[in-house]
């Protein structure tokens, strides 16, 4: 086999992976077993496909090969038997064609749903659901997460096989879901691929590698999720969201590692073609009418993403979707993102008016004290504006946070006089 | 006479492609393309947005029925297609509604959006 075949034959298996190990852990009910086998049937397609050509349906291929393979490993662990020949099971077309046709795209449907879910179980704290779905919807490596996560792969290792273990207490749910428990997983799951999108730009914001790997396994689960269920606008939201704001991902920090700011980056460097998939979305969601947070969310990046310059912003109709977001979603946190737009609409004394009273729930918040900051310092409270840039580096995540503000308090040094 | 070529591909597959290796094969394939366009040979190559991103009108004895996602049917075969630039969904979806019932009876339109458009040269 030469390294183009390893090439496309690997993008394909990454690209079924989802569906195979959601169908093998229909099969088997554990996870470790449907990801070896699933592994198993990989290697297999390594070594029959350049061979073969690639089969029809390369999903049910896996699948089918993955649970010949899983019931002789479980055979071999119960006791010795006779393996049987591995040409015999690789040579599936006629096989092959019986289970694509048994196995339809709802019953696929199901599967992914399931995978997804038992990922974002309530037991396991947010990290842990990302691990977890990074490792086995997305397939990256324990290495790959640890990276990811700035941890050692021991720990991730660790971290992983716990996560596994509390969902196999607990137990997953195979019968076909009713379309409650349908909605409720989809809500779920889509909450866990926004998790796994924002992790990118907190705990690895600063290394591009680590944050584009979060935000494109995050936009893989999104388009997953829409391609199972193509009439919810919410996904179609959640993708948008993550599409456009990523689609800043190459502006977003200049050479030093710091963050740049919505109104200085180079618009140049925003990817179109995301952002213009983004807008698409948006358009078809808005056919429903009825609006939810991913949504109104991908309606404010949308309209930065308009704007030909920062000053062209519509800052007026940004207010207004933070409002709906206000009403559907009340918390200090988007309280705190539309007194953005109301200091671009009524200035900083109105904006520092509706912030003020969120002191108490976003105190230990280094968004809430930056914008504090900015806010007294475009008012002239230079002292109280160099207190506030103090305490959010105290509170920053990443160096590039606490970067950022350095230079607000860099300038605030400098003489207005100069 | 003019051909149309039509591009399929397993999507999940290309959509593990990453910007780099995308950026390969745009390029590769463009170089195919390029002396084909200076002979004058190659009109408009278009790629499309990923099926999430499409939207189906099927004729019915009524009413047109609008679904979100790609054609799925197997039953009826690819005759044609347009392009056009158009303000919004909405917008395509009442020209498509004029076109459905300009030939009313089976069939649907997928729409889909367009995510890089190279015009060409002009064939014929």
């Amino acid at each position: 086999m030469n390294d183009k075949d390893a090439n496309w034959i690997g993008l394909v298996i990454a690209g079924a992976r989802a569906k195979g190990v959601a169908a093998l852990y229909r099969y088997f009910r554990d996870l470790d077993l449907a990801e070896e086998a699933f592994q198993e049937a990989s290697l297999r397609a390594l070594k029959s496909w350049p061979r073969n050509g690639p089969p029809r349906d390369p999903a049910a291929w896996l699948i089918l090969v993955g649970r010949n393979s899983g019931i002789d490993s479980v055979r071999r662990r119960a006791r010795f038997t006779e393996l049987p020949e591995e040409d015999k099971i690789s040579d599936t077309s006629d096989a092959e064609t019986d289970i694509a046709d048994r196995i339809d795209e709802s019953h696929y449907r199901d599967d992914i749903l399931r995978l997804l879910f038992v990922c974002c179980h309530p037991d396991l704290p947010a990290t842990q659901q990302i691990a977890l779905a990074l490792r086995i919807v997305s397939g990256l490596s324990v290495k790959q997460i640890a990276g990811a996560f700035l941890v050692s792969e021991a720990a991730m290792e660790q971290r992983i096989t716990r996560a596994k273990a509390r969902i196999a207490k607990s137990g997953a749910q195979f019968e076909t879901p009713d379309a409650a428990d349908r909605a409720e997983r989809v809500g779920a799951v889509a909450a866990m691929a926004y998790l796994v999108f924002n992790e990118g730009y907190t705990s690895a914001g600063e290394r591009a590698e680590t944050r584009a790997t979060f935000a494109d396994e995050a936009i893989r689960l999104a388009r997953l999720l829409l391609g199972l269920f193509p009439s919810e606008p919410e996904l179609m939201g959640l993708l948008a969201l993550m599409l456009i704001q990523h689609s800043r991902d190459a502006a977003r920090f200049d050479a030093e590692g710091a963050i740049i700011l919505l109104d200085d980056q180079d618009r140049s460097l925003w990817n179109r073609a995301m952002i213009d998939e983004g807008l698409a979305l948006i358009d078809k969601a808005m056919r429903h009418r009825t609006p939810g947070i991913f949504q109104v969310q991908a309606a404010i990046a949308a309209i930065h993403a308009h704007a030909k310059t920062a000053a062209e912003t519509d800052w007026a109709e940004i207010d207004i979707l933070y409002r709906v977001l206000e009403r559907l979603q009340p918390s200090p946190v988007v309280t705190l993102n539309r007194a953005v737009a109301v200091s671009k609409t009524e200035g900083p004394q109105a904006a520092l008016d509706l912030i003020e009273p969120l002191a108490d729930a976003l105190g230990n918040y280094f968004y809430f004290h930056g914008l504090r900051g900015g806010l007294l310092k475009d008012l002239g409270r230079t002292e109280e504006a160099r207190l506030a840039f103090d305490i959010a580096i105290a509170h920053a995540n990443t160096s590039a946070e606490a970067l950022h503000i350095r230079a607000h308090l860099d300038h605030l040094s400098t003489p207005e006089s100069v | 006479m003019l051909y149309a070529i039509l591009c399929y591909n397993d999507e999940a597959a290309v959509g593990q492609w990453s910007k780099s290796h995308d950026d390969k094969i745009m390029a590769d394939l463009m170089a195919v393309q390029k002396p084909l366009i200076e002979a004058g040979k190659m009109g408009p190559v278009a790629r499309l947005m990923p099926t999430t991103a499409a939207t189906t009108l099927r004729k019915t004895a009524g009413e047109p029925i609008v679904l979100d996602g790609p054609f799925a049917e197997t039953k009826e075969q690819f005759l044609g297609f347009y392009v056009i630039d158009a303000e919004s969904l909405e917008a395509v979806v009442q020209v498509v509604r004029d076109l459905a019932e300009a030939n009313p009876g089976m069939g649907s339109y997928e729409i889909r959006p367009v995510r890089d458009f190279f015009p060409g040269a002009q064939v014929k």
